[in-house]
Formats: structure tokens, C-alpha cells, sequence
């Protein structure tokens, strides 16, 4: 079992290296999110085969079955015009490199403090531990803090997306149900005797 | 917990497959004339005038954000269900308190129109 | 025994198996399905239904299969090759997938996974991706439109769907799919969960018809105004594996909500002639029952119009989920809880 799980983490870890280089020089950005799709996949069974169950699942629920939807949706209804983006390449460049050495820097930083190697490894993990039970009753409890600030957070991206992306079109008509139901018969019809005047 | 995984990754290499040779059958079994009229893209009988992707309302991205915004709630309800004895009236409070904050960011939604479609 | 059961071979070959023993019934169930769909629907409209092939339409099924496996494969010229081969494959993968976790018994699954609802939930939002793919590779505009709608719709729906299973999360206790059958055992019919969680019962298998793109929310295909929608450009076998996925789905959606809110394979009543009956037959009667309810629903409702489907999922389905939680959530801090569990 050792030997399988060994060969199957080298299995994940290329797959998702390789897709992860292929999102950045693909030529097509719909190519591009669907490789990443691909990274994240990847990315989920490596927690799997290190026994995180809830967080492998929450990465495909949130990151594939979410917010990759939404890059897609994004990349390709905006009709985006490769040669037009290829013209800013090179006004970009000095900003992006900044970035990309900062983070590059930080990645360094952590890596140089962490204390990786100098921690027991963990022992082996119980064979029906349900690490999504053991997840809730430490954060409900213990990190109500930070889970309350995060529900916050969630409210302020709302109001944000609405914010930046809500147009009101007002020449476009819209169903009042609530009008519809509540409206009487008095208003809408009106009885009329057509009968006349006896000849 | 691999156990119970590789069932699910063999599974998926059968699906793969099982996917897979009925389309490759199909193109060898099935007869292949193109011409130019079959292999255009479907119109009411005239020439297609311009690209299939054209730009779309913006309300659509507003759905797939606000979609993955709810899809975090869920993923903050789910363990917080399953350990809901355990955590108590503390953990059962916490959630209220979640939930009301959201709730707010829902009714804002609502009263902006967010959730018209027309 | 002991040695063949340790050995390192054994595990995937078992996992093998058990797949086979899955995967073939679904994969006809799948097909005698859409034979129901016709007869059930014939006999609602008056008519007989397909009746030619074989003892009353009975082989129906295979013809169309065969039929669809001889037909040519287009690709649009303007189309992604790749992709356009690649999405009715992405749309038919995930539908598969779930039916890992789905239980038939005690314990008894592909895969007895401890977090199976969760599991189950992330794979059934995959299948939104052979969609817009498939409707953005046609390169074609009445498949980009049915795919952009089903797409939005999809989402709306899976929001209702996963606020409903937490409030079976909150009386179960666990992701366990076998658990959760095993939760609701006790008394007969009134000891499962559609009675306490009514709203999320009927939330959950109405998003379940949503999800699925049938009728009355099928506008993603409405043949009447986007021809087909994002299938539109799609031949013989592309075709047929996005009609597979959509049926097994149904399937799906069918013994999931038999598993979660009608008591998976308990019988009704706890007394002698109904305890007879093997728990795989109750399972499999409830979830016959529940695609006969998808049928019926698709024969006698109108198509929803597509602002009517987003206000459904959004402005109905949302608020009633989230105030039911609550509303299970004060019970169960109560004395009440004694009746819930």
C-alpha cells in the first residue's frame, strides 16, 4: 500500500506540475482555465493522499465546481482579443517582474523560516478518522474569531461584486409577482351594461 | 483513507474509457461524408452573420460570483452540521450569527436587484 | 482466505468488480429509462407509445443504440475539434462518478467514503463543465446560449440543493451516506426525513429536476426557441453520451432522495409482511417511484419561462432553506430534539 500511494503521489505531482506551466503558456485562454481545472484536480488528490478528505473535497466543490465556472464564463464571453492583449506585453513587463520577484522573494522567505524538517512528522492517521468532524468542532468553538470574520468577508465580497458589476437597465421590464397576486378583481374589470336603452 | 479513494480513481479510468471507445466506435462505424453545408454551425436557414461568441450581460458573471460566495457558506455549514451536538449552544450560536451576517448581504442582493432577471 | 483477501492485488480488483456489478444495471437502467419516459408519457397523452420493436416496444432501447452508434460524427467546421470531442466525455464522466458513494445497502458501496455527501455534492457540480464546453467548443450560437443559460441555472440550483442537505447533515450527523439510511431507521415511513425537513425534501428534488435540465427548466434546450441548446451541433455518439449523462442523473438524483429523506432501504412499516421484502428491492421501488414523479412532472407542466426559473432558485428556494435550518437548528436545541432524533 506504502509503494502505491508513493507512485501515486509522483502520478499527481507531475500531472500537476505540468498542467500548471501549460496554464501559463497556452496560447488560448479558455485552454489556459481549463488546465488550471486540471492543476486543481490534480491538487485535490494529493490531499486525499495525505488523508484530508474535507479540504481535497471543498477544493473541487469550491475551486473547480465555483470559481473555475466563473473564469470560464469570464474568458469566454469577454471576446478576448489575443493580439490586442500581446500589444500591452511589453508596457506591463516591468510592473509583472516586480510582482513575480516579490513573490518569488516571499515564497524564499517562508520557506527559509519554516520549520519544515525540524517538526516530528505526524503519526499515522487512524483508519476511519473523520477529519471533517475534527475540522468543525475545533472551528465552531475554538476559532470563532476568525470563522466570524470570514462571514464578514463574505459579506463584504458580495456587496463588492454587486458594486462593480450590477447595471440597471431601466427600458427593460420585469414580472411584479407579488403585484400579480395580490392584485383584485375590482381593478382589472369593470362590468358594462351594453344592453342600452329599451327601444 | 486511500482505501476508500482508489476505488473512486479506478472508477474514473473506466468512465474514461467507457466514454470514450462509443465515440471512437461511432466515428469508425458510422459513415463520414462532410460537405461544407452539413459541417456549418446550425442556423434558421440562412448564412450565419457573425461569430458565435459574442459578448453576453454582464449579469452572468454577477450570478457566478454570487455563486461561489454561497457555495463558501455551504462549505462553513457542512461541518458545522455534522458536529452539531458536540458543539453545543456555542457552536449552534456562532452559526446564527454567520448566518445573520450573510442574510444581510442576501437582502442587500435582493433589495439592488440583483436577483431580477428579465 | 485470509492471504487473498491482504493481498496488494486484491483491493482494485474487488474495486473492480464492484464497479462492473454498478455500472452495467445503471447503464441499462439508463436505457430501459428512456423506453418509460415514452410509454409513461404515451399513456398520459393517450397514446401507446413506442410499440414495434420486440414484445411491446420492449427492445425499443437497443434499437436506438445501435442506431445512434451507426450515425455519423459531425464536427462543425468552425467548431474545437478537441474540445468538442472532449466535452459529451466531460459531461458523462461526473455522472458516473457519483454512483461510487451511492450506498445499496448497510455499508454496501463502491466506495463507503466517511465524507460520501460531500463527495457526492463536488462531483455532480462537475458536470456543468461538459456543458459550457460543449457550447463554447460548437462555436455556434444557439449552443453557446442553451449552454450559458444551463450553466446559470445549474449554479442556482446547486446553492438550494446544498443549503437542503445541511439540514440532513443536522440530524444525521455524518457525511456517511450509509449512516445517514441508517439514521432514519426505527419506525416505518414516519421515522424518515421528509417529514421533519418536508421544505428541504421538496427543495431538494425539485432542484434535482432543475439540475438536471428536464422539464418544466429545460429552457437550456428548449427546442422551441434555441433548437436544442448547447447539444445542438451534436451527432450519434456525442449526442448519446449527453442523453446517458442526463438520464443517469436523473437516476441519481432519484436514489439520493431516497437515501436521504425516504429511508433508503427500509421498508414503510416495520411489521411482517413488508419486512420480507429485501431492503435492495425498497430502495429500488422508491427510487422507480421518484423517476415515475420526474416523468409525471415533465408530461403535465408547461416550460418555465427562464426569469421565472432564476427567481424559483434564488428569491423561493434560498430563503426557505436557510430559514428551515434555523428553524431545525432552535428545534434541536430544545426538548424537541427528542422527537427529531
Amino acid at each position: 500500500m506504502m509503494l502505491t500511494t508513493t507512485i501515486l503521489f509522483y502520478v499527481f505531482s507531475a500531472i500537476l506540475l505540468v498542467s500548471a506551466l501549460l496554464v501559463i503558456t497556452a496560447r488560448n485562454p479558455v485552454y489556459s482555465a481549463l488546465y488550471l481545472v486540471l492543476a486543481f484536480f490534480n491538487a485535490a488528490a494529493l490531499f486525499l493522499l495525505l488523508g484530508a478528505e474535507f479540504l481535497g473535497l471543498i477544493l473541487i466543490l469550491v475551486y473547480v465546481g465555483a470559481v473555475m465556472v466563473l473564469f470560464l464564463f469570464v474568458v469566454m464571453m469577454l471576446d478576448i482579443n489575443l493580439e490586442r492583449l500581446k500589444e500591452g506585453f511589453l508596457r506591463y513587463l516591468p510592473l509583472g517582474l516586480a510582482i513575480a520577484i516579490v513573490g518569488v522573494l516571499e515564497m524564499v522567505a517562508v520557506f527559509w523560516t519554516a520549520p519544515i524538517g525540524r517538526v516530528p512528522a505526524p503519526g499515522p492517521i487512524p483508519a476511519n478518522a473523520d477529519n471533517t468532524r475534527a475540522l468543525g468542532e475545533l472551528l465552531y468553538t475554538h476559532y470563532l474569531y476568525p470563522f466570524e470574520i470570514a462571514a464578514v468577508i463574505l459579506l463584504v465580497a458580495i456587496i463588492a461584486a454587486i458594486a462593480l458589476t450590477l447595471r440597471r437597465r431601466p427600458d427593460t421590464k420585469s414580472q411584479a409577482v407579488g403585484k400579480q397576486v395580490a392584485v383584485a378583481v375590482r381593478e382589472r374589470l369593470r362590468m358594462v351594461d351594453l344592453r342600452g336603452p329599451k327601444p | 483513507m486511500l482505501g476508500h479513494y482508489l476505488p473512486v480513481l479506478i472508477f474514473l479510468l473506466i468512465a474514461l474509457v467507457v466514454g470514450i471507445v462509443p465515440l471512437i466506435l461511432g466515428s469508425k462505424l458510422g459513415p463520414n461524408r462532410p460537405d461544407s453545408e452539413k459541417l456549418s454551425p446550425y442556423e434558421c436557414g440562412f448564412e450565419a452573420f457573425e461569430d458565435a461568441r459574442v459578448k453576453f450581460d454582464v449579469r452572468y458573471y454577477l450570478v457566478a460570483i454570487l455563486f461561489i460566495l454561497f457555495d463558501l457558506e455551504i462549505a462553513f455549514l457542512f461541518p458545522w452540521a455534522v458536529v452539531f451536538d458536540s458543539v453545543g449552544m456555542t457552536g449552534f450560536l456562532a452559526m446564527m450569527v454567520f448566518l445573520a451576517i450573510l442574510v444581510v448581504g442576501f437582502i442587500y442582493e435582493w433589495k439592488k436587484g440583483a436577483l431580477e432577471w428579465e | 482466505m485470509h492471504d487473498l483477501v491482504n493481498a496488494a492485488w486484491w483491493p482494485p480488483v474487488w474495486a473492480l468488480i464492484k464497479i462492473i456489478i454498478v455500472l452495467i444495471p445503471l447503464l441499462l437502467g439508463v436505457a430501459y429509462l428512456t423506453l418509460a419516459e415514452r410509454k409513461v408519457i404515451g399513456y398520459i397523452q393517450i397514446r401507446l407509445g413506442p410499440n414495434r420493436v420486440g414484445f411491446r416496444g420492449m427492445l425499443q432501447p437497443i434499437a436506438d443504440a445501435l442506431k445512434l452508434l451507426f450515425k455519423e460524427v459531425l464536427i462543425p467546421s468552425t467548431a474545437n475539434r478537441f474540445l468538442f470531442l472532449a466535452a459529451p466525455v466531460l459531461a458523462f464522466v461526473p455522472a458516473m462518478l457519483v454512483w461510487a458513494a451511492v450506498p445499496f445497502g448497510p455499508g454496501v458501496a463502491i466506495s463507503n467514503m466517511n465524507a460520501g455527501l460531500l463527495y457526492v455534492l463536488a462531483i455532480a457540480g462537475l458536470g456543468v463543465y461538459g456543458i459550457i464546453i460543449a457550447g463554447w467548443a460548437s462555436n455556434s450560437k444557439y449552443a453557446f446560449l442553451g449552454a450559458m443559460r444551463a450553466a446559470a441555472q445549474l449554479v442556482a440550483y446547486e446553492i438550494a440543493m446544498g443549503f437542503a442537505l445541511v439540514g440532513v447533515l443536522m440530524l444525521a450527523q455524518t457525511l456517511n451516506l450509509s449512516k445517514i439510511v441508517e439514521a432514519q431507521a426505527g419506525g416505518g415511513f414516519w421515522s424518515w426525513y421528509w417529514l421533519p425537513l418536508f421544505p428541504f425534501f421538496l427543495v431538494y428534488f425539485i432542484s434535482g429536476v432543475a439540475e438536471t435540465n428536464r422539464a418544466p427548466f429545460d429552457v437550456a434546450e428548449g427546442e422551441s426557441e434555441i433548437v436544442a441548446g448547447f447539444h445542438v451541433e451534436y451527432s450519434g455518439m456525442g449526442f448519446a453520451l449527453f442523453f446517458l449523462a442526463e438520464y443517469a442523473n436523473m437516476i441519481f438524483i432519484s436514489i439520493l432522495t431516497t437515501v436521504l429523506f425516504l429511508g433508503g432501504w427500509y421498508p414503510p412499516f416495520n411489521v411482517a409482511p413488508f419486512t420480507w421484502v429485501p431492503g435492495l428491492i425498497w430502495l429500488l421501488l422508491k427510487t422507480a417511484f421518484l423517476l415515475y414523479v420526474f416523468l409525471w412532472i415533465r408530461a403535465t407542466f408547461p416550460r418555465y419561462r427562464y426569469d421565472q426559473i432564476m427567481r424559483l432558485g434564488w428569491k423561493v428556494f434560498i430563503p426557505i432553506t436557510i430559514a428551515w435550518i434555523v428553524v431545525v437548528g432552535i428545534a434541536l436545541e430544545t426538548p424537541l430534539r427528542a422527537i427529531l432524533r
